[in-house]
């Protein structure tokens, strides 16, 4: 079996398991499951972007955050379908990233650290500042007649999980196209030497600014996602700490993998979970456990699969 | 008919001239070698050639075209390829990898093309048998080789190589001289070279630099017997 058709198998494997799931588990797991999911789409568009071209950002949480109020603001304020709102989110992440990428991109490193979170901060306060349209920190909830697109209730559980996966599987399968492309791997080729890729003829300041456009609608998406499944729009998912989960995730999981954000996600939620049952400082188990990974497999679950054998893993 | 000129390239690094006012030209199929003492500019020039470094002035032309004022990648793209002098390889991917990189621009990748063309190019500079390994685990010399076939692969019609025996072994030497010499017949090629024995072997040209300008431009012949170059190589007075 060739590398390619491994890594479709193994894709298809990891969709068709995760449909099987919702027969055998309860509606609370299931719901549970879709958030993941739609959080793991948030995770991918974040992946794209520091684990295969290398770009380490900060402020990812202002796309997210772009696609969650461009959805809930479009829907409740100005009464557009939910289906226009989901556009208008994802449009509006990817607008915010092309002005964005345009500046951060001056710079590298660090400085690109601090810009993006800077970026993501001035966000933030701007969603407080329009307190008065953004219903600021205590956010707003979206109701369910507002949550339909086709005359089908995304509000509904069962519909929720499999829109989740549906969304899903298709940037899942989205990326691994993308990943084992030529573009795709001119991107590993930036994040690995960029200079070279430079001097073989690759034009590498569009490649990082396509791949920050492209990891901003991807997060846009899954936060408009969140909007239209979940119907509750906040500041709170514009604050920094949802930028690091991001990138928490994508550790945990294996940057540069295609399934990582998802093993990173699914992990990271289940790890507080289980710690918050046995006590109150659950982040201290948390963190615990990400140092013990980090000092034992810094490539994260994903990536130390990849390094111990599975080399065909995308 | 001429495929690389320059006219008055200049390198100016705060105070210091790194190179002044090159007047260069490299015709179609020739083999030309740039030699010069540590810190005559050669990298400089060559970094100015392939738009690694920007003039400080002057113009480059490539086929006909000014180029002056193309980024790197554009440059590569219109048919000129570099190889570095500290290697610069792709390190945690595997060979086969690093040449898809450098190959996929100019040869598409369905229909095998490509893949037939990356295995003949290792098999020339002998790495067919390391196509799967990861590029940072090989010897120093397989390192540099790859760093070559890489360059060789674009089938570029210049090919830029800068320092490229560096550390390599006696025997890997004399595969890279077959190598050029089996290119000499399709491609440009400039090579930047301090074993004068790989110079005297594969240049058909050789331009001299010393302290950032041109001292001399000849065949190797020529060059042998130019006293100004001797000077400037041994430290003896032109007249003496």
């Amino acid at each position: 079996m060739s590398d390619t058709q491994k890594s479709y198998l193994f894709h298809t494997a990891v969709v068709v398991l995760l449909a099987g799931l919702f027969f055998v588990i309860s509606e609370y797991s299931a719901g549970r499951l879709a958030r993941i999911m739609v959080l793991a789409v948030y995770a991918m568009g974040y992946n794209l972007l520091f684990g295969y071209t290398g770009l380490l950002s900060l402020g990812h949480a202002m796309f997210f955050a772009a696609g969650i109020y461009g959805f809930g603001m479009s829907v409740s304020l100005l009464g557009l379908p939910a289906g226009a709102g989901v556009v208008v989110g994802t449009a509006a992440a990817g607008v915010l990233a092309a002005v964005v990428g345009l500046l951060a991109l001056r710079t590298r490193g660090v400085a690109f650290m601090i810009i993006t979170l800077m970026f993501a901060q001035v966000g933030y306060l701007v969603i407080l500042y329009l307190g008065d349209y953004t219903r600021g920190d205590e956010g707003f909830v979206i109701q369910p007649v507002q949550r339909v697109i086709a005359g089908v209730d995304f509000s509904a559980e069962a519909v929720r999980y499999w829109a989740a996966l549906l969304l899903f599987a298709l940037c899942l399968l989205g990326t691994a196209l993308l990943i084992t492309s030529p573009v795709g791997r001119a991107l590993i080729a930036v994040r690995e030497n960029e200079e070279r890729a430079g001097m073989l003829g690759y034009d590498t300041h569009g490649l990082k600014y396509f791949a920050v456009i492209l990891s901003a609608l991807l997060s846009g998406l899954a936060g408009a996602a969140y909007g239209l499944l979940f119907g509750y729009v906040g500041a709170t998912f514009a604050t920094v700490q949802y930028s690091i989960l991001a990138l928490l995730w994508v550790l945990l999981g294996g940057a540069g993998t295609t399934i990582g954000p998802l093993i990173g996600v699914f992990f990271m939620s289940y790890l507080i979970d289980l710690s918050s049952a046995l006590t109150d400082a659950y982040l201290f188990i948390a963190g615990l456990a990400l140092v013990l990974l980090t000092l034992f497999a810094p490539q994260g679950i994903a990536g130390e699969i990849r390094r111990r054998g599975a080399r065909w893993l995308p | 008919m001429i495929l690389l000129e320059t006219q008055g390239l200049t390198k100016t690094f705060g105070g210091i001239k790194a190179n002044t006012d090159i007047d260069f030209a490299l015709r179609v199929g020739q083999t030309m070698a740039l030699i010069g003492p540590n810190g005559a500019g050669k990298s400089t020039f060559v970094g100015m050639l392939c738009g690694r470094i920007a003039a400080s002035r002057g113009r480059v032309f490539f086929a006909g075209q000014n180029i002056s004022a193309l980024p790197a990648h554009k440059r590569i793209a219109l048919g000129m390829a570099y190889t570095f002098q500290i290697t610069s390889i792709f390190a945690n991917l595997s060979v086969r990898a690093n040449m898809v990189l450098a190959a996929q621009r100019v040869l598409p990748s369905a229909g095998g093309a490509m893949e037939a063309r990356i295995d003949d190019v290792l098999a020339q500079i002998g790495l067919e048998e390391r196509k799967e390994q990861t590029a940072a685990d090989l010897s120093y010399g397989h390192q540099r080789m790859l760093e070559i076939a890489m360059g060789l692969v674009q089938a570029p019609r210049l090919l830029i190589l800068d320092e490229p025996t560096q550390g390599l072994a006696e025997s890997e030497i004399n595969r890279f001289v077959a190598v050029v010499r089996a290119l000499q017949e399709r491609t440009t090629l400039l090579l930047i070279e301090h074993n004068m024995d790989v110079v005297m072997r594969v240049a058909q040209r050789i331009t001299v630099l010393n302290f950032g300008q041109i001292l001399a431009e000849g065949t190797p012949q020529e060059i042998q017997n130019n006293a100004l170059v001797q000077a400037a190589y041994l430290g003896v007075a032109p007249d003496a």
